[in-house]
């Protein structure tokens, strides 16, 4: 059992007082960010990612995987209590959780979720400890034809499989592309979109982007709408669960972490789609069909053990293919670039301290986690009371700060304003950021791994079709791409037929 | 002229309300129950919710006083829009709860009843919880 020593010494790396310390603050400020809506555990690690350049990378990670695990457990508190979802994976705990706290059940639905979430996310990286080491022995012995066409069906996936507009979701990517693109040419050497302004050569970086579309762009959109009628409190006690609660809640969480993990695995997985699947299950299997609607607590507990259990899925890709599957990953990864360590299948070999404390310290994060929310479930509910021009005056500071303090140019907090007014027009629009910012992040590792291929084989289009594994990933490509001629043409007249 | 109440869900906005009702009924004046939100935060425990203003509604009609209420989510304090409103012609005498602060809250968040007894043009009777 070589991983499990692996992880064992991840432990004996994590288990100092500072490093505790750090995953104690990452917990925190993840669980708090989780609580406000708007503000995602994306948008704050890519405004604390240049306060951490003065520590050690280990460190910095520690306290990112505690703010992305304490962010999916924060969602569940605003969709109980208020019916607002933190984020978009508890918007499917916000149908019944909301009901059962409006029922006088608000401390039972917390309880579930968050044990629940503790449950699938212990599960989730355990399974993840597993996991990851097989695909990065598969992952290694891609070449690079393969790489580009996982990374072609990352983009597809993100685009057309999430979110409700393909053609929103394309348009988002491209913008990604374009800013990706921007900067000298690493083969031919010539400028990109430069416009001959010098500092300009080396590329937007990659946490400007981010900041300004998660960060500005969000407080913009705040601003715009500032005025609306706040919501009453619902009172909330110390979260407990009754002998009922607990034999009700257990199945749905392990079912849930089934659905959640590989979904979260998956390059469009996500968190989305698995939480609504448990939802949707736990409907029909549930003894009590009646509550349904009404307030049933199966209902939160496979949704938020689903998206806490996709939340560790997503590390797979993340760590052992460098593939981001959600905003929080992808953001990582730019983390992951500006200490320069290179993501991919060698990262488990080159930076195995890392990875192993990084996955250690999830554990910890999530033992963190529910000695956290359960007896302090009611102070989290407080945070909602803040007045939201203090919480984005902070973020646009923090967003300013972090942006100048990457290369100490002016030149950034001008980028970062256009690229917030970008941010904000796309919320205007409905476009949907994540494509963008997978954009960005993957589209010049894309294009290095497809003009690799075809170096390789003399500028032979050919060349991008290297094996097996990338024709079946083009099959799969061209069938998500096709699917809304197929089910037009193929599907609906056969079940027509039927019908 | 009208009596104006700053309502709050709370035993002390209920205090103001009775206190403004007895007032209007001496003066044989209308009743404008007044509550308001900077409605910039997610959740605010003096904005009254619609079924708080239902059972207002219900208990004034019932008391068969003459009344009007206004909500407002204007980005002011609840104090400035109710000294703002005493200002008018109209207002004859505001009615506000209060209640007890600790210093470091008062420091904080400032106090609505302060400001609202400091600024107000016209005559302010302040009740506590247990009026």
């Amino acid at each position: 059992m070589d991983n499990l020593n692996h992880l064992l010494e991840g432990f004996a790396h994590v288990v100092t007082p500072m490093n505790l310390l750090l995953a104690l603050i990452g917990v925190t400020i993840g669980t708090a960010v989780g609580v406000l809506p708007g503000i995602g555990p994306a948008m704050t690690v890519a405004l604390l990612l240049p306060v951490t350049y003065g520590m050690e990378p280990t460190q910095a990670f520690i306290m990112f995987a505690g703010i992305f695990y304490g962010g999916m457990y924060g969602g569940s508190t605003t969709s109980i209590l208020l019916n607002t979802p933190g984020e978009s994976s508890s918007v499917v705990t916000a149908i019944e959780g909301n009901k059962m706290a409006k029922a006088g059940r608000a401390a039972q639905a917390l309880a579930t979720a968050a044990i629940g979430s503790f449950v699938a996310g212990t599960i989730g990286t355990l399974l993840l400890v597993l996991v990851a080491p097989l695909v990065v022995d598969f992952a290694v012995g891609l070449g690079a034809p393969d790489y580009f066409a996982i990374m072609l069906l990352s983009f597809i996936a993100v685009t057309a499989v999430l979110g409700s507009s393909r053609i929103r979701g394309f348009a988002s990517l491209l913008v990604g592309l374009v800013i990706g693109i921007v900067g000298i040419d690493s083969v031919s050497g010539q400028q990109r979109l430069t416009f001959g302004v010098p500092q300009l050569a080396d590329g937007i970086d990659v946490v400007v982007v981010a900041v300004g579309i998660f960060a500005v762009g969000e407080a913009l959109w705040v601003a715009a709408h500032l005025r609306r009628k706040p919501a009453g409190v619902i009172p909330v006690g110390v979260p407990w669960m009754g002998r009922e609660d607990w034999k009700r809640s257990w199945k749905p969480w392990l079912r849930g972490t089934a659905f959640g993990f590989p979904f979260g695995a998956m390059p469009a997985g996500g968190a989305e789609i698995p939480t609504f699947l448990s939802y949707a299950t736990e409907k029909k299997l549930t003894k009590h069909p009646e509550q349904f609607g009404k307030g049933a607590i199966e209902g939160v507990a496979g949704p938020e053990a689903a998206n806490n259990a996709s939340a560790a899925g997503t590390l797979v890709p993340m760590l052992a293919i460098g593939l981001p599957t959600n905003a929080t990953a992808a953001v990582m990864l730019a983390a992951f670039q500006s200490y320069g360590i290179q993501p991919g299948p060698l990262l488990f070999e080159r930076e195995s301290g890392l990875v192993w404390a990084l996955i250690a310290s999830l554990f910890i994060g999530n033992l963190l986690l529910l000695l956290l929310n359960l007896p302090l479930a009611p102070a989290w509910a407080r945070l909602l009371r803040i007045p939201r021009p203090y919480l984005y005056a902070g973020i646009v500071f923090f967003a300013s700060m972090g942006a100048y303090a990457v290369n100490a140019q002016p030149l950034d907090l001008f980028l970062l304003l256009t690229l917030g007014l970008i941010g904000f027009g796309m919320r205007r629009f409905g476009l949907p950021v994540l494509p963008l910012i997978v954009g960005v992040i993957l589209g010049p590792r894309a294009e290095l791994q497809g003009r690799r291929s075809l170096q390789l084989s003399g500028g032979e289009l050919s060349g991008l079709l290297g094996g097996p594994v990338s024709y079946v990933i083009y099959a799969v490509i061209v069938l998500v791409l096709a699917w809304p001629l197929v089910r037009r043409y193929i599907v609906r007249p056969l079940v027509e037929q039927r019908a | 002229m009208t009596v104006l109440v700053g309502y709050v869900p709370s035993p002390e906005g209920e205090a103001a309300l009775r206190a403004g009702v007895d007032e209007a009924r001496t003066r044989g004046e209308t009743l404008l129950v007044m509550n308001a939100s900077r409605g910039d935060a997610y959740v605010d425990r003096g904005f009254a919710q619609q079924k708080d203003l239902d059972q207002v509604r219900r208990d004034l009609t019932e008391l068969g006083v003459d009344f009007d209420i206004r909500q407002v989510v204007g980005g002011r304090d609840a104090a400035e829009e109710i000294v703002e409103l005493a200002g008018s012609s109209e207002v004859s005498l505001v009615v506000i709860g209060l209640r007890h602060r600790s210093a470091v809250g008062k420091l904080l968040l400032g106090s609505s009843a302060q400001r609202i007894l400091l600024d107000s043009p016209c005559p302010v009777l302040a009740v506590k919880a247990d009026y």
